[in-house]
């Protein structure tokens, strides 16, 4: 039995069934960190005094632009699939993997470097925030990971076997990761900077 | 590979299935793929959380029609811990309601209404060979099932399980035991909701057969498609919230507790002992759970009311031998009632102290939500008029649903408006009110729909001596289980009294129903015997019907019964709308949407 549209586009919506899975799994993660920055907004407008500068600026901002390297290497691992470039792509999603480890070890930096002062996440509302945003944004980061480790290990057997729709996964963790980017584009000034 | 080669090699593939059956027991029941079989999976295994949950419920009516009395019976199983001598502690009476309500709600109702329904009937009715993610189905079940599982665990740790009811309120949600669980088992379940609602929505949109326009889709499929838009944008944040919950009790955060909050003239401080309110920000804010909560719960309560409308409107359809009357307007309200559920939250916490401008705007949202409600059922309940109908089993149930529904939705007017809410707030009412909804209302459709999409199913019918057993037993019981509650709640009696509100001794004309309900709780329970005595028995020996036996006009009835893996014989294309009966001049009282035009 074969599912339709799996890999080809269907004409009248003009979608492939995963590319509209991914825009409506995005459309809930939207959800979850929206109601997470609300939350932010609601007990710091509600707090007496909300501490400021707390955080390393310079390692988030750091770490801002490695997301952002690590979009436009993704964007450029799918591109150089989409020209055929083969080893291209196995260097450009593996440069993207390994930003995002980075990303993730200055994050232990960090984290370790609060561990050690005390600061707990039950120290303050702040603190408990910014733990609480930070890690459910460093599993995002986590995940993408693991679904690039697939690609850039058992996965890529598929390119052999069914090349489009190996393009298209590609493309659609390239969403995926691009919304991970985002939030934290949002996350660091609301943490960092504010 | 482009669309005519794909419907050509299908009928190609179906023999291919049929020739290697080399699936073995685990791949094809249990860790199957089919959503044939998800969708059975769903619906047994939330039938037997509904039948759990009610006997929850009946334990309780116990309780409080006989408060202090041992409970007969089960009294002595029930351990020491919660009920020394047989006798129900109050703790123990929390830990029943708060998981009554979580297991009717995300491990019941909406399993059995999307999980089960959804899955089996929806891709039928689109003509799709399968779900658009087979694989995120099955997922979708089994993260379902180990969420059941750790609320089901919840009652054997040390302390219970969670006792701060459905709505789990801090800052008695964060300092009371159990709730722990209940949060690990929420965020499976909420997991579960997503897989499926992502699925569901795929499905529809990219995997309709050719010629099933939006505007052909069966009323049912529409309801299934708003349905999953709210799982899909409703749950994340009450994930959100369950992890700040979590965080709270785990880790000492003081998300949603105040500071200097004083419990047994002790500060409060969560599990971790750590002092809340600590230096540095302001405390926490027990209000953000409760909106949180509800911009999910109150797009829930649509979750659980509208499938219910799709498959009362498939029913009434089918034995009213008429056309739904309205089906546009019907279309329209539904996709009105999806978006406007999610601007009605605040309407739960009038009492909260939140300011009369916010109870303005939510009572005036509510009000609005109520017209696209009355539209529904009064196109429903118009399409009855001068049709000659059949009065089969399923659309006893689904007859029922229309004034059932029709009293729950009217007596939530007095709630959505304030300045009644005041009164009638936490009240009996109340309680009334969301179960005539959701018992004699959803519950009830579900029935119908059981019924109905049987012989699809099994290939057997139901008896139907037994479903009317089974229908008169239940119509009669649970209005009288729930009408008292209204008026019990006009007299001012609270809920959650684990005494049956022994302050209100003076009044005993409203304790006197505690006494009723339960015994008419007790006498529903029995009337759900001959329904399980008809599914078992149908199963294997109930009367064999061939692919059509309502001779109905939806695509699921061309499909043999059961359908096979792959669903359809050959490719299925739809003609024309979903409810062409009675067509003058045809030849039956039915022209089936997947019947050719004759030139």
């Amino acid at each position: 039995m074969n599912i339709p549209y799996t890999v080809e586009v269907r004409p009248d919506t003009g979608l492939a069934n995963g590319k509209l899975g991914i825009w409506l799994f995005l459309a809930s993660e939207v959800m979850l960190f929206g109601a997470l920055f609300s939350s932010y907004i609601i007990l710091r407008t509600g707090s007496i005094h909300w501490p400021q500068g707390e955080l390393n600026v310079w390692l988030g901002m750091v770490n801002t632009f490695i997301l952002i390297g690590s979009s436009v290497t993704m964007v450029m691992a799918w591109a150089s699939l989409k020209l055929n470039d083969w080893g291209k792509h196995r260097l450009y999603l593996i440069l993207t993997f390994a930003l995002a480890g980075i990303f993730l070890v200055n994050k232990y930096i960090e984290y370790a470097d609060h561990i050690t002062r005390g600061e707990y996440p039950s120290h303050s509302t702040f603190v408990a925030m910014y733990f609480t945003l930070t890690g459910l944004h460093g599993l995002h980061i986590l995940g993408g990971m693991v679904v690039m480790a697939y690609f850039i290990g058992p996965g890529k057997k598929m390119y052999q076997t069914n090349r489009e729709q190996f393009v298209n996964r590609i493309e659609y963790t390239g969403l995926y990761w691009h919304f991970v980017d985002l939030v934290w584009i949002f996350l660091f000034p609301v943490l960092y900077l504010l | 590979m482009d669309n005519v080669a794909t419907l050509g090699t299908a009928a190609h593939e179906h023999a291919h299935d049929h020739a290697h059956e080399e699936l073995g027991f685990w791949r094809k029941y249990v860790f199957s793929q089919d959503h044939k079989v998800i969708g059975i999976q769903y619906a047994f295994t939330s039938l037997l959380f509904l039948l759990f949950g009610f006997g929850l419920m009946m334990v309780m009516r116990y309780q409080l029609a006989y408060p202090g009395s041992p409970i007969p019976l089960i009294g002595n199983w029930l351990g020491s811990a919660n009920a020394p001598g047989g006798i129900m502690l109050p703790e123990f009476y929390n830990q029943l309601g708060a998981m009554h309500g979580t297991i009717m709600v995300f491990l019941g109702v909406v399993p059995l209404a999307v999980g089960g329904f959804g899955n089996f009937v929806m891709p039928l009715q689109i003509g799709a060979p399968d779900m658009a993610f087979p694989k995120l189905n099955m997922m979708s079940y089994w993260v379902y099932f180990v969420g059941g599982v750790v609320m089901l665990v919840s009652f054997f740790m040390t302390g219970g399980a969670a006792q701060s009811g459905w709505t789990s309120y801090p800052p008695l949600a964060v300092i009371s035991p159990g709730q722990t669980m209940w949060l690990i088992g929420m965020i499976f379940l909420i997991t579960s909701s997503l897989l499926g609602s992502v699925n569901f929505i795929v499905t529809i949109v990219q995997l309709r057969a050719r010629g099933l326009t939006w505007m052909r889709l069966p009323f049912f499929v529409w309801a299934q498609f708003v349905t999953s838009f709210l799982l899909l944008l409703a749950f994340p944040p009450l994930e959100a919230a369950g992890v700040m919950q979590l965080m709270d009790r785990v880790a000492g955060t003081s998300f949603f507790m105040p500071s200097g909050l004083v419990v047994s003239n002790q500060v409060a401080t969560s599990l971790t002992g750590v002092a809340t309110g600590a230096v540095g920000s302001g405390g926490g804010n027990p209000l953000l759970w409760q909106h949180l909560f509800w911009f999910l719960a109150h797009p829930e309560v649509y979750v659980l009311i509208l499938p219910a409308m799709g498959i009362v409107s498939e029913v009434i359809a089918n034995n009213t031998r008429k056309p739904l009357w309205g089906y546009r307007a019907l279309v329209y309200s539904v996709g009105f009632l999806g978006f406007m559920s999610f601007i009605v939250w605040a309407h739960h916490m009038f009492m909260t102290g939140m300011g009369t401008t916010m109870s303005a705007f939510f009572q005036t949202t509510t009000m609005i939500i109520s017209i696209p409600s009355v539209v529904i059922l009064t196109a429903l309940l118009l399409s009855l008029w001068g049709a000659s109908i059949r009065f089969t089993t399923p659309m006893l149930f689904a007859l029922a649903f229309l004034p059932m529904f029709g009293i729950g939705g009217l007596t939530g007017l007095p709630l959505g408006l304030a300045p009644s809410d005041i009164h009638l707030h936490d009240t009996y009412y109340v309680i009334g009110h969301f179960h005539y909804v959701v018992a004699p209302g959803t519950i009830f459709a579900l029935f119908a729909g059981i019924y109905y999409w049987f012989p699809k199913a099994t290939g057997r019918q139901m008896n139907e001596l037994l479903g009317r057993i089974h229908f008169w037993g239940s119509f009669v019981c649970i209005n009288l289980v729930f009408a008292p509650m209204l008026i019990q709640g006009l007299g001012g009696m609270n809920r959650r009294l684990y005494d049956g509100g022994m302050q209100y001794a003076l009044n005993a004309d409203l304790l006197k129903w505690n006494v009723v309900i339960g015994m008419a709780a007790w006498t529903l329970g029995l009337f759900q015997l001959p329904f399980i005595i008809n599914f078992i028995m149908s199963i294997k020996w109930g009367k064999p019907v061939d692919n059509n036996p309502w001779e109905a006009t939806t695509l699921e009835w061309s499909a043999p019964s059961p359908p096979g893996h792959g669903n359809f014989l050959t490719e299925p294309v739809v003609y024309r709308g979903p409810y062409e009966y009675s067509v003058p001049g045809a030849a039956q009282d039915f022209t089936p949407q997947f019947e050719p035009e004759r030139a």
